[in-house]
């Protein structure tokens, strides 16, 4: 908690035993008005230095220790970089399907838990219920078929992510080159069975998220949006690709500021910003520099970034998506929630196509090319764009690993997502209630941030808010448990 | 009312040992699931992963009991066992799921009557990236693999459970 004399501020800290947490300081003036709003992400900048000095081979499985939730995402932009470590960057169509399988599988399962037990309780009681219902238990208690489908939806993808990486935790499926095992028939057979369950709940959540944004669109429209940049790996052909492309960049208007850049480049095109008040770096597109380069990643940078989507269904949304905003880039930012749906729609797509391929039987699994020394690994990540670049010396040890993850991307707009949920809706209040309170989380929520959770256990402390006068009393204290 | 079990029950057991083992202490969740998988008891199954999740409900739901083992930054040494309720709770992020919320939807998704308990080992380092438990971590380990290992050999849980003091006040 941080006081000022000058200043009333606001301090929402869900504070967590370890390094890896969110907290948002709102700062008052005389007459309460916002006068200034952040979210400060404390993220553990270690992991790059304990991966310095491992064997290149044992990173795609060490960074899955980054968190609990992506790993999956991580595993497989590390191998990427290490793909072309190795001169393996061509797979085989067996590698590569498989490993595409596994992602897609990622995507499913993370977008359904983000949807059906982070976002949904807000939607389906409102930003202001009372805490004690607008909660997973809550769902479950009222909409009992869609709490269900949530958990066997993400249990779905897991299972995905178990026979194409070989585990639940630590999977060791991608390898430098290729994978180091297909999908059996037994395997392929058992997730086929709840396969057109899967697409059916798919279809449903998709309807909620669209159906929800075009009722409440007047309300939505303003909530913590502002006009940004996107950026998303897109195909050569201009698809929406969540596993391999290039880089394009657009304005708030649809007008390309880059396209099909090699991200091997992307130190020509991307830098990182450091601001004294925060751990977390700022991204910007550099021809546009700090002030106007900032950028917006994940679903609805994706969707607005690609000219199309190539599976039928998640293609149709994605044009009743567009119409919304006459086919220009849409700048809502409860949008992300209608975008992610798409694209879990996109992602059993997918994986039902793939499911049908014979090539996941395929036996020969890995390629070898020529060493390089340097290589950079991207993949969208459910969250955004994820950079995985290292440094390989000539005894195969790792000299330099740099990471940016879709949160830091993210980290401008989220900030601006604060600042006018904070102007619009605490300006001038006498108490901060915690209906107001999750409205700065809702706005955050949207962006499905990963606060570098790398670590979790019992014995975490609360969500504490606190207002202190301009003589720095504390005058409202909150507790969220 | 709260049930005792006894040896001549035939309960389905249920351990999840949850951590990120590539942060030290943290990792005493795995490190415990993995001590109490080598035990290879009958009606006990052990799983360990990053962290708690949804998905989870399901698999409780096919136990009588189930075990949440996890490392602790402020508990008592070197661990606490006590029982928990089915419960709700309001989480910032898709990245934490407390125990009492996944068992309160194996309860209402799945109408399950499982019983729940947590243990708690206090751990010592976090605040690193590591694939190693402190000393005192692996003491405190061991004392809760003995302890775990005879509770479910006898399958008495309620004999040796340590009252939640968060019920009491």
């Amino acid at each position: 908690m941080i006081a000022t004399k000058e200043s009333n501020r606001i301090v929402i800290e869900p504070v967590t035993r370890v390094e890896g947490h969110g907290k948002v300081t709102i700062l008052l003036d005389e007459q309460r008005k916002v006068k200034q709003a952040r979210l400060h992400i404390v993220e553990f900048r270690g992991f790059e230095r304990f991966i310095q000095g491992r064997p290149y081979w044992e990173v795609p499985v060490l960074v899955q220790r980054l968190c609990g939730i992506c790993p999956v995402s991580h595993h497989l932009a590390a191998v990427k970089a290490m793909d072309r470590i190795v001169g393996g960057e061509n797979l085989t169509p067996a590698a590569e399907k498989i490993r595409r399988l596994m992602h897609y599988g990622q995507f499913f399962q993370s977008h359904a838990l983000h949807f059906f037990h982070l976002c949904s309780p807000d939607l389906l009681f409102g930003f202001d219920a009372d805490p004690m219902i607008r909660n997973v238990i809550g769902v479950a208690a009222k909409y009992p078929d869609l709490a269900v489908q949530g958990v066997m939806m993400r249990k779905y993808g897991q299972e995905i992510i178990k026979i194409t990486a070989g585990k639940k935790i630590h999977g060791t499926g991608a390898i430098p080159g290729g994978m180091n095992k297909n999908v059996s028939i037994t395997e392929r057979d058992f997730l086929l069975k709840d396969l057109d369950q899967m697409i059916t709940w798919a279809r449903g959540a998709l309807k909620i998220a669209k159906d929800y944004t075009v009722q409440n669109l007047e309300k939505l429209a303003p909530f913590g949006s502002f006009d940004s940049n996107h950026m998303s790996l897109v195909r050569p052909d201009g698809a929406m690709d969540l596993y391999h492309g290039n880089l394009r960049a657009i304005d708030s208007t649809g007008n390309k500021i880059f396209d099909q850049v090699d991200y091997q480049d992307y130190l020509q095109y991307i830098a990182e910003e450091v601001r004294s008040w925060s751990y977390m770096k700022f991204p910007f597109i550099k021809s546009l520099g700090p002030e106007k380069g900032w950028y917006r990643v994940g679903p609805l940078a994706r969707i607005n970034c690609c000219d199309f989507i190539d599976t039928p269904e998640a293609e149709s949304a994605r044009k009743e998506f567009m119409a919304v905003t006459h086919d220009k880039p849409n700048n809502i930012t409860m949008a992300y929630h209608w975008t992610r749906m798409i694209e879990l729609l996109h992602a059993i797509e997918k994986i039902a196509l793939l499911l049908h391929d014979k090539d996941l039987q395929g036996t020969d699994l890995v390629v070898k090319g020529t060493r390089r020394r340097e290589a950079v690994g991207l993949i969208e990540a459910p969250r955004g764009t994820l950079f995985h670049h290292y440094v390989v010396n000539e005894q195969d040890q790792v000299e330099l690993a740099n990471l940016i993850v879709s949160t830091t991307h993210n980290n401008e707009p989220m900030n601006r997502a604060v600042q006018k949920v904070a102007a619009d809706h605490l300006s001038g209040k006498p108490e901060i209630t915690e209906g107001l309170l999750n409205h700065i989380e809702v706005a955050i929520r949207a962006y499905d941030p990963c606060l570098s959770c790398a670590t979790h256990a019992l014995g975490k402390m609360p969500l504490r808010v606190r207002i202190v006068d301009h003589e720095g009393n504390v005058i409202d204290e909150k507790v969220k448990a | 009312m709260r049930g005792v079990w006894k040896r001549a029950d035939v309960m389905r057991v249920l351990v999840i040992g949850y951590g990120n083992p590539g942060r030290l202490d943290d990792g005493l969740g795995p490190a415990m699931a993995d001590a109490i998988a080598e035990l290879r008891l009958p009606d006990v199954t052990v799983e360990s992963d990053y962290q708690l999740n949804v998905e989870d409900a399901a698999q409780i739901a096919q136990h009588d009991v189930v075990i949440f083992a996890d490392a602790t930054v402020t508990g008592s040494e070197p661990f606490e066992f006590r029982r928990i309720e089915p419960g709700s709770s309001v989480s910032f992020t898709s990245h934490d799921v407390e125990p009492e919320s996944v068992l309160g939807l194996a309860w209402r998704l799945f109408g399950a009557k499982t019983v729940g308990y947590v243990l708690a080992i206090r751990g010592y380092e976090f605040n690193d990236f590591g694939e190693r438990l402190s000393q005192s971590a692996t003491a405190n380990l061991k004392s809760a693999v003995d302890f775990v290992g005879r509770m479910l050999h006898e399958r008495n849980f309620e004999a040796d459970c340590i009252p939640d003091p968060r019920h009491h006040t």
